[in-house]
C-alpha cells in the first residue's frame, strides 16, 4: 500500500509540471494585456504603459518567465497578482472561507438530497415517487444555473423581499444573528448550485443502486432473512456506493474554485469570480495560482478516490 | 457705433456681469446678423467659469457629523487598488476618491470647486499669471491627514513628482507631464510654473486626477517602487472617510473621519463600496429592493429601467454626459499588408477616400432611433465630435438621416447597383466590415445601421470583439481597435476632463497609429489635414478662452465637413439612487463621489 502510494505521489510531479508548462503557454499566447485600460486613456504616454510592461517581465521571452514562476513557486512564493499588488496567496486566502461556505454546503446539501431520493427511487423503480423525481432531476439538470440563479432572484428577492441577493462577506452582526444573516443571504445561491449538482447525482445513484440490487447477493441477504433496511444499506448501498463515491470525490475540488456563473449572478467573492476577474484582465500570477491549486487538488482527490475504493471494496488490494 | 474688438470685449464682458443691458445687446447682435445660439455662446466663453461662491449651505439639512448609518454604493466593476495615480478604471478613482482629495473639483457644469485649496486661482486674485506659465495655489489652513500629521506645500509637490516620474508609470502622468517645477512660497502656498505658456492649467491636481498623496508615507515608495506601497490598498488621506477593510475585487468599507476639515460633515457614520455583477442587477439592488442605496453606471436598456423606476424606491438620474459613441472610417486600406502591416498609410483605402461615399455614410445612421429606443434619457443624438463642455459645442454642425440622399449620393460617385443589389464600379463590390466591442445596445445600433447601408447597397458584414480584447493595448493582437483593421468601427470616446485639448488630438497627424509605434498612437481613423495640426497647434498655446473655443469649434467643424467620423450619440450618465439619498451633484467631470461629504438621506 505505501509503495503504491509512493508510485502514485511520484508520478503525480511530473504531470503537475505538464500542468503548469500547458498553462502557462496558453496564458502567454492568449491576446490581452493587464494594462489594457490604459491604452483608451488619452493622458498615458505610450512609455508609461511599456515601462509598466517591462517592470513586470511581460516582454520577456516565455521560457525565462516560466521559470522565474516556476522558481518562485517552489520557494512558496505565489507572486504579487499585477493588478491589486496583493500577494497572491493573501487573495485566494480572503476568498478562501466564502467559497468552501457556498459550495461546500451546496455540496453538502446535494448530497443530502441525492442519497435518500436516489436510494428510494431504486427500491421502488417507476413507482409514482420515482417518476416524480427522475422528473425534478431531469428539470434541474436540464434548466442552468444562471435561470435559475435569475428565477430565485425574481420570486424570493423582488416579489417576495424574503432574501437578499447580493452577497456581503462583510457582515457586522455578532452570536446567532450572524449565523442567521450568513443561512440568509447564503440560501440562495446554495439551493441553486445544490439542486443542480443533486439532479445529476440523484440519476447517478439511482442507476448504481439499479444495478446492484438485481444481484444474487441481494436475493440472498433477503432469503437469509434479513431485514429490507439492513440489506438495503448495509449491502446494497455498500457495493452501489463504490462508482458513487468515485464520482464525489472527483467532483470535490470543484468546491475549491467555485461556480463560476452562480457567483457572478449573486455576487459572491469567491475563487470562481477571482478566476474568471483575472482571466479577463490577463492578471497571470493569479490565474496560475488558482488552475495551479485546482490541478494538484484534482490529482490529491484521484488518489484518494482510489484509496477509498480499496477500503470500500475487499476485492481490491494494493501492491 | 463703430466696434473694434476692444469694445466688443467691454460690452460683453458688461453684459456677462450684469452691468449692461443684455437685451439692447442682443437687439444690436441680432440686428448684424449673428444668430442666437452664437450669442449665447459668445456670452457663455465669457461667463466666469469659477464657482467664487461656496456651495450654498441651504442645500444641506444635517447639521451635525455624523448619525447617517451605513451608506450602501454598487459598482458593477469591483475596484482593484485605491491610489488614482496608479489607477487603471474609474472604478479604482472612485474608490479612492473617498478616502483622498485633490485641490480642486469640477461640478456638474463643469464649474472649479475648491476642495483642499482655499480658493481657485484667477487673473482677478492673482492665481494666474498673465503669461499663463505659472499657477499660484493657495491651500487650505488645518487640514490634517487621517494619521493626525498635518496637510502642507510639501505634500502637493511630492504628488507631482510622483506623478511625474515615469519609472512610476502613473496613469495619471500625462497630467503633470507639462509642469516644469513647482515653487514652495511657503508652508501654505505652492507657485506650479509650466514650461510653456499653458491654457489647460486646470488638469494637474485637478479631479480624480489629481488626490494628494501624504509625502512622509509615500516617500519611500517614489518610482519603481510605487507600486509595492502598502497604502495603494491602506489609504491615507484627508478625506470624509477613512479605509476601514478594503478586498480587491470585492468590497471596500470606509469610516467617517472625525478630523475632517469641513464642519458638521460627512452624515453617514460608514460607507460600504461592493463590485462585481452586471448592471442590471445593481438596477434592480437600487430601484426594487432597496438593498442599496446608489449605483453607478447604469448602462442598461430604456424600457428595463423606467420598469423598474416604477416601484418607487429609487430613480434614475441623467447627468449630461461628455462622451460622444462614434462611427470611425478607415483612410487606409485593412485588406492589403504593407510591411507585415495592414491599415498602413502607404496604401490608401479604395473607395472610403471618396469624400461622397463618408457624406452617404453619415447620411444613413439613423441617430434618433438609436437614442431613443436604445439610449432612452441616456443618449440623444449628435452632429457634432465634441459635445461638452458647451462653449466649446459648435453651433455650425446639424445631422440628417437620409437614405434617398444617400443612395442618390453613390450614384454621383460612379458606383451602379449590380444585379444582387450590391453596388459595383470598375468590377470591384463596394462591401465592408464594421465592428465594435461586444455589448448588447452597440449590436443593436449595429443591427440598425446595417439595414440602411444594405439598402443603399453596400454590402455589410458585422464584427463583434470581447471587450477586453478589443480596447487592450497589446500590439500583438490584430482585434483592437487601434489596430483598426476593418473598414468602419464604433465606440465611445469621452475626452475625460472639461478641456478638449487631449480629446482633439485625436486627428492630428503626429498621433496616428501604425505599427511602428506599437499602434499607440490616438488618431485611430488614420486621417491628417494640415490645417486641422495647425489650428491645434494653435490651441495648445492661445491663452483668451473665445479665440480658443473658436478654434476648437473650427476643428469640430473640419471633422463634420470631412466626415472623418460618424457621430452617433451623445451618451449622458446614467445613475441610480434611492429616493431619500441627497447631495450627490453627479457630474461627468469628475469622480461620482467628489460630493460624498456632503451626501445625506431626508428621513
Amino acid at each position: 500500500m505505501s509503495r503504491y502510494l509512493l508510485r502514485r505521489l511520484l508520478s503525480a510531479v511530473p504531470v503537475l509540471v505538464g500542468i503548469s508548462v500547458v498553462l502557462f503557454s496558453i496564458l502567454a499566447l492568449a491576446p490581452g494585456d493587464p494594462f489594457g485600460e490604459l491604452a483608451l486613456n488619452p493622458n498615458i504616454p505610450p512609455e508609461v504603459r511599456f515601462n509598466l510592461r517591462q517592470q513586470f517581465g511581460l516582454d520577456d521571452p516565455l521560457a525565462v518567465r516560466y521559470v522565474r514562476w516556476l522558481a518562485a513557486m517552489l520557494h512558496g512564493d505565489w507572486g504579487y497578482s499585477f493588478v491589486s499588488r496583493l500577494p497572491v496567496q493573501q487573495l485566494i486566502l480572503q476568498r478562501l472561507p466564502t467559497t468552501l461556505f457556498v459550495l461546500g454546503s451546496a455540496y453538502g446539501l446535494a448530497l443530502l438530497i441525492a442519497l435518500p431520493v436516489g436510494i428510494l427511487s431504486a427500491i421502488k423503480p417507476y413507482s409514482f415517487f420515482d417518476q416524480v423525481a427522475t422528473t425534478f432531476a431531469f428539470v434541474g439538470y436540464s434548466l442552468p444555473t444562471f435561470f435559475t440563479g435569475l428565477l430565485f432572484i425574481l420570486v424570493f428577492s423582488i416579489y417576495l423581499g424574503w432574501l437578499p441577493f447580493i452577497y456581503s462577506s462583510t457582515i457586522e452582526a455578532r452570536g446567532f444573528a450572524w449565523v442567521i444573516e450568513h443561512l440568509r443571504q447564503g440560501a440562495m445561491p446554495i439551493t441553486v448550485l445544490g439542486l443542480f449538482e443533486a439532479a445529476s447525482l440523484t440519476r447517478f445513484v439511482r442507476s448504481a443502486m439499479l444495478e446492484v440490487i438485481h444481484q444474487d447477493y441481494i436475493t440472498t441477504a433477503r432469503a437469509k432473512g434479513l431485514t429490507e433496511y439492513v440489506t438495503t444499506l448495509k449491502h446494497a448501498l455498500r457495493n452501489a456506493l463504490i462508482p458513487v463515491v468515485t464520482v464525489v470525490a472527483l467532483q470535490i475540488p470543484t468546491i475549491f474554485t467555485g461556480a463560476v456563473i452562480t457567483e457572478q449572478i449573486f455576487r459572491v467573492p469567491g475563487i470562481g469570480s477571482l478566476l474568471i476577474a483575472a482571466i479577463e484582465s490577463t492578471d497571470t500570477p493569479v490565474v496560475m495560482a488558482i488552475t495551479f491549486v485546482y490541478a494538484a487538488l484534482v490529482i490529491l482527490f484521484n488518489l484518494l478516490a482510489d484509496l477509498i475504493y480499496g477500503l470500500l471494496d475487499p476485492r481490491i488490494t494494493y501492491g | 457705433m463703430s466696434l473694434d474688438e476692444a469694445a466688443l470685449r467691454a460690452w460683453v464682458h458688461g453684459v456677462v456681469h450684469g452691468m449692461a443691458d443684455r437685451r439692447a445687446f442682443l437687439r444690436y447682435m441680432m440686428g448684424l446678423g449673428l444668430s442666437g445660439p452664437f450669442l449665447s455662446h459668445l456670452l457663455a466663453t465669457y461667463a466666469p467659469a469659477q464657482a467664487q461662491t461656496p456651495r450654498p449651505a441651504s442645500d444641506f439639512v444635517p447639521t451635525k457629523r455624523g448619525g447617517g448609518g451605513k451608506l450602501r454604493l454598487l459598482w458593477w466593476q469591483a475596484p482593484t487598488i485605491l491610489n488614482t495615480h496608479l489607477a487603471s478604471g474609474t472604478k479604482d478613482m472612485d474608490a479612492s476618491r473617498v478616502v483622498c482629495e485633490p485641490l480642486a473639483a469640477f461640478d456638474p457644469d463643469a464649474n472649479f470647486v475648491p476642495i483642499l485649496a482655499a480658493d481657485i486661482p484667477s487673473l482677478d486674485n492673482g492665481g494666474l499669471a498673465q503669461d499663463g506659465k505659472s499657477v499660484t495655489w493657495r491651500l487650505k489652513k488645518d487640514v490634517v491627514w487621517h494619521d493626525g500629521k498635518p496637510f502642507t506645500a510639501d505634500d502637493v509637490i511630492f504628488t507631482w513628482e510622483f506623478a511625474a516620474d515615469p519609472a512610476t508609470g502613473a496613469t495619471t502622468t500625462g497630467s503633470y507631464a507639462d509642469i516644469d517645477h513647482i515653487d514652495k512660497l511657503d508652508e501654505h502656498t505652492v507657485k506650479v510654473v509650466f514650461k510653456e505658456p499653458t491654457a489647460f492649467w486646470y488638469d494637474a491636481f485637478f479631479g480624480h486626477r489629481g488626490h494628494i498623496l501624504p509625502k512622509h508615507l509615500f516617500a519611500q515608495y517614489k518610482g519603481q517602487e510605487a507600486r509595492n506601497a502598502p497604502y495603494n490598498l491602506k489609504p491615507v488621506g484627508t478625506g470624509p472617510y477613512k479605509i476601514g477593510e478594503f478586498k480587491p475585487g470585492d468590497v471596500a468599507l470606509y469610516e467617517m473621519n472625525a478630523q475632517y476639515h469641513v464642519p458638521n460633515r460627512p452624515f453617514f457614520d460608514t460607507v460600504e463600496l461592493k463590485g462585481g455583477g452586471d448592471a442590471t442587477s445593481a438596477a434592480r439592488a437600487v430601484l426594487q429592493t432597496g438593498e442599496f442605496d446608489f449605483a453607478w453606471n447604469m448602462q442598461v436598456e430604456h424600457q428595463v429601467l423606467s420598469g423598474l423606476e416604477r416601484g418607487g424606491k429609487g430613480k434614475v438620474l441623467v447627468t449630461p454626459g461628455s462622451g460622444i459613441e462614434h462611427i470611425q472610417v478607415n483612410f487606409t486600406d485593412p485588406w492589403t499588408e504593407v510591411d507585415g502591416e495592414r491599415s498602413s498609410l502607404k496604401k490608401a483605402h479604395p473607395f472610403q477616400t471618396d469624400p461622397l461615399i463618408r457624406q452617404a455614410y453619415a447620411l444613413a445612421v439613423d441617430r434618433r432611433t438609436i437614442a431613443e429606443q436604445l439610449y432612452g434619457t441616456g443618449g440623444q443624438p449628435s452632429s457634432n465630435f465634441l459635445v461638452a463642455p458647451l462653449r466649446f459645442v459648435s453651433p455650425n454642425t446639424t445631422w440628417e438621416f437620409d437614405p434617398k440622399k444617400a443612395a442618390a449620393l453613390l450614384d454621383q460617385a460612379g458606383w451602379k447597383r449590380g444585379s444582387d443589389g450590391v453596388r459595383v464600379k470598375d468590377g470591384q463590390r463596394l462591401k465592408l466590415v464594421y465592428q465594435t466591442s461586444v455589448n448588447p445596445i452597440r449590436q443593436k445600433t449595429q443591427a440598425i445601421v446595417k439595414k440602411v447601408i444594405e439598402d443603399i447597397g453596400i454590402a455589410v458584414e458585422l464584427k463583434a470583439v470581447n471587450a477586453g480584447v478589443y480596447f487592450s493595448s497589446d500590439p500583438g493582437n490584430p482585434d483592437t481597435y487601434s489596430h483598426f483593421y476593418t473598414d468602419l468601427q464604433m465606440y465611445n470616446t469621452a475626452p475625460g476632463s472639461p478641456d478638449p485639448q487631449a480629446h482633439m488630438d485625436r486627428f492630428t497627424s503626429w498621433q496616428i497609429a501604425q505599427k511602428a509605434n506599437n499602434w499607440s498612437g490616438r488618431n485611430i481613423p488614420r486621417w491628417s489635414h494640415p490645417e486641422y495640426d495647425q489650428l491645434w497647434k494653435q490651441a495648445a498655446v492661445e491663452l483668451d478662452p473665445v479665440k480658443r473655443a473658436a478654434l476648437y469649434i473650427a476643428m469640430n467643424d473640419m471633422l463634420m465637413t470631412h466626415n472623418v467620423v460618424v457621430p452617433v450619440t451623445w451618451r449622458h450618465e446614467v445613475s441610480a439612487a434611492s429616493t431619500k439619498l441627497r447631495g450627490m451633484e453627479v457630474t461627468a467631470w469628475d469622480s461620482r463621489l467628489w460630493h460624498l461629504a456632503y451626501w445625506y438621506r431626508e428621513a
